[in-house]
């Protein structure tokens, strides 16, 4: 299983479009992969279920990959979060 | 059987073409208990399949004839559909509870609106449950084998039929194929009349039953110059209407010739005609009618197509756009205009009771400033290309107008501190529909640069009546003496300081209003961009000197709005 964590410094936190890009970018993988925040874990695959975290600035979120595929999973989710301006 | 269907003429034209019928089908169904829970999945799964094809045709479609953006709502429907929360729990719904697949629909959806709808504190999430809403919408259509309108995917000739047109319709609209507008409900300023006069379309509002009228797929005339509706016309009709439309194109050609031509009066006095813009997409329209300048551009279409705040770059390529198309003629841009009937779904306001007496406009800009503040300084980096003035709408008191001016040198400091081209010389203005402001406007001459009348709710808030209520439209009295004394004030009052002043509501383009606007003294005249020729070429008519006697008699002798209607009909008459 691989695992990374992101420090969010998008002022509106994970909304609308990046929340869109995040979750394109997970159903690319084959992997199950989570995001969690808060205690509560969603999939990341679910633009549902990331915008019910209401993952806000400041906040730190921990992605997890499990499967074949799960290191290049985080390695595009990790693109994803700099080019949507989400992360560092 | 011929029908004809008499409403209130908003936009001049004439179109011939099918009936569409944008209403919203019953969605209502009964609560099952079901045996087979195999097969209501099925169910759902084939609903869910064919609303997954149809938002990808519609945003196909969406993306061509409207553009990336309009187009990318749809994709946030269509990954609502892929999500495996969202169907795998509709799912579950039906297996647990029992429960026909549009009751578990309706159970899941509800759950997820309601998520949606709790985060008050976060405006983007309150906005999914729009998205949600819509596209259980479909499903449901789906489920329950009804068709839902997609106005998206008009591939012929029609003619809309609307109880009434939002902004998030017209959006949706595939301009290519529509005709005109006619609708139930609304006036000339309701926004399917403005929408039609910027898209050069006929237009019929205010006709209370058109909806019920007609059916899909009907014929209809639509006569844009009378306000009425021919349904199943005759073909002695068509002819007579095609006759008209003829005629009518005629004298648009006619007008046409004025189109490089300034704008001057018979005994020689020149004056500015502008025109009303939306969007950057209506500068075709302002070029093509030969406009002196644009009088108004109405930024809440910014705010009002996207579904977040628009960036300041947005904002800035928008303005840019508009200023670069006018070589170098003056654009006056109104910052955001929003509240009263205008929301944005991202911005969440308070329920008022009166939101045409609350918070709207320059009230939201002061108080949000960082929303003013992202405004102006895409304003301040667009002013290098053009010129640019800068007016402030609902304007009250001059704190107000003081407050917007010190923001704005503010924020031009530190563009200018950082080294960014700035023009130096924009005027700053301020709209002149607040009674108060008007009856002021003496003391508000010595501190703005012009001042640009707004009729429509300059009127609306003198006459105390809402000018969406059919009840008491007849309120609604630009002719009236204490509304010509308040314009005539604040024409004087410019003048005195050697300031400008121009109107920019309906009236500016009005037939009887033009001549008393020229006597008063009126600099510019800011109207629809189809009006703009057909303005001109009355103005060519007219003479100042005269004009300044039967506006005097208008302000002073005359007694009603009918008194001065008169007056000015008898004129034009001689």
């Amino acid at each position: 299983m691989e695992k990374k964590e992101f420090h969010i410094i998008a002022e509106t936190g994970i909304h609308a479009r990046p929340a869109t890009m995040l979750v394109q970018a997970a159903s690319k993988f084959a992997s199950d992969i989570n995001i969690e925040f808060n205690g509560k874990s969603v999939n990341l695959k679910s633009i549902m279920g990331v915008m019910s975290l209401g993952v806000g600035q400041g906040a730190d979120v921990t992605i997890t990959a499990d499967g074949d595929d799960a290191a290049e999973a985080i390695v595009a989710i990790s693109d994803t979060m700099t080019k949507e301006g989400l992360a560092e | 059987m011929v029908k004809t269907i008499k409403g209130i003429a908003a936009s001049d034209g004439i179109a011939t073409a099918e009936a569409y019928l944008l209403v919203q089908p019953d969605l209502s169904f009964d609560k099952k208990s079901i045996s087979d829970a195999d097969a209501e999945v099925s169910r759902l799964k084939d609903a869910i399949a064919t609303s997954d094809a149809e938002l990808t045709k519609i945003r196909d479609v969406a993306k061509e004839s409207l553009g990336e953006e309009e187009a990318q709502v749809f994709d946030a429907h269509k990954m609502i559909l892929a999500d495996p929360e969202f169907t795998g729990a509709i799912e579950q719904e039906i297996k647990d509870q029992t429960v026909n697949a549009e009751q578990a629909l309706d159970d899941v959806s509800k759950n997820f609106i309601a998520i949606f709808e709790g985060m008050t504190d976060n405006p983007y999430m309150q906005e999914r449950a729009a998205d949600v809403r819509d596209v259980t919408k479909r499903v449901m259509a789906h489920l329950l084998g009804v068709e839902l309108p997609n106005p998206s995917l008009i591939d012929h000739e029609v003619i809309i039929v609307a109880h009434d047109l939002t902004p998030s319709d017209t959006a949706q609209l595939n301009k290519k194929y529509v005709k005109g507008f006619v609708t139930d409900i609304g006036g000339r300023t309701a926004h399917s009349a403005i929408m039609a006069r910027s898209l050069e379309l006929p237009a019929v509002v205010g006709t209370n039953t058109i909806t019920g009228d007609v059916k899909d797929g009907q014929t209809v005339i639509l006569d844009g110059l009378n306000g009425a509706a021919i349904i199943d016309p005759s073909d002695e009709d068509i002819k007579k209407y095609d006759k008209m439309a003829k005629d009518f194109a005629a004298q648009k050609a006619e007008w046409e010739k004025l189109k490089n031509e300034a704008t001057v009066t018979a005994d020689g006095k020149h004056f500015d005609i502008a025109a009303n813009i939306g969007t950057p997409d209506d500068l075709d329209g302002v070029i093509a009618n030969g406009a002196e300048g644009i009088g108004l551009y109405r930024t809440e279409f910014l705010y009002m197509q996207s579904d977040e705040l628009p960036t300041e770059d947005d904002q800035f390529e928008a303005y840019k756009k508009v200023l670069e198309g006018m070589k170098g003629k003056p654009v006056v841009v109104r910052t955001m205009d929003i509240g009263g009937d205008k929301h944005l779904p991202y911005l969440p306001l308070p329920e008022e009771m009166n939101p045409f007496l609350g918070y709207r406009a320059i009230r939201i800009s002061l108080d949000r400033q960082e929303i003013f503040r992202t405004q102006l300084r895409a304003l301040l980096r667009a002013s290098a290309f053009g010129q640019l003035r800068i007016m402030f709408p609902m304007i009250g008191t001059l704190a107000e107008f003081r407050s917007a001016k010190k923001i704005f040198e503010e924020e031009k400091a530190k563009l200018v501190e950082k080294g960014v081209e700035v023009s130096d010389h924009i005027q700053l203005g301020m709209m002149m529909e607040v009674p108060a402001a008007a009856v002021l406007a003496d003391q508000f001459a010595k501190e703005v640069d012009f001042f640009s009348i707004g009729t429509n709710d300059l009127i609306q808030y003198t006459m105390a009546a809402d000018r969406g209520n059919e009840h008491v439209s007849y309120l609604y009295q630009p002719y009236n003496p204490s509304i010509l004394r308040l314009v005539k004030h604040v024409i004087d009052s410019a003048h005195a300081e050697g300031k400008w002043a121009g109107m920019c509501g309906e009236a500016a383009g009005d037939n009887i209003m033009v001549p008393l606007l020229l006597g008063m003294g009126l600099d510019e005249y800011s109207m629809s961009a189809t009006s703009v020729l057909r303005v001109r070429s009355l103005m060519k008519k007219l003479s100042t000197a005269d004009l300044k006697e039967l506006a005097d008699r208008a302000v002073n002798e005359s007694i009603t709005n009918e008194d001065n209607k008169k007056l000015v009909e008898s004129y034009i008459n001689k």
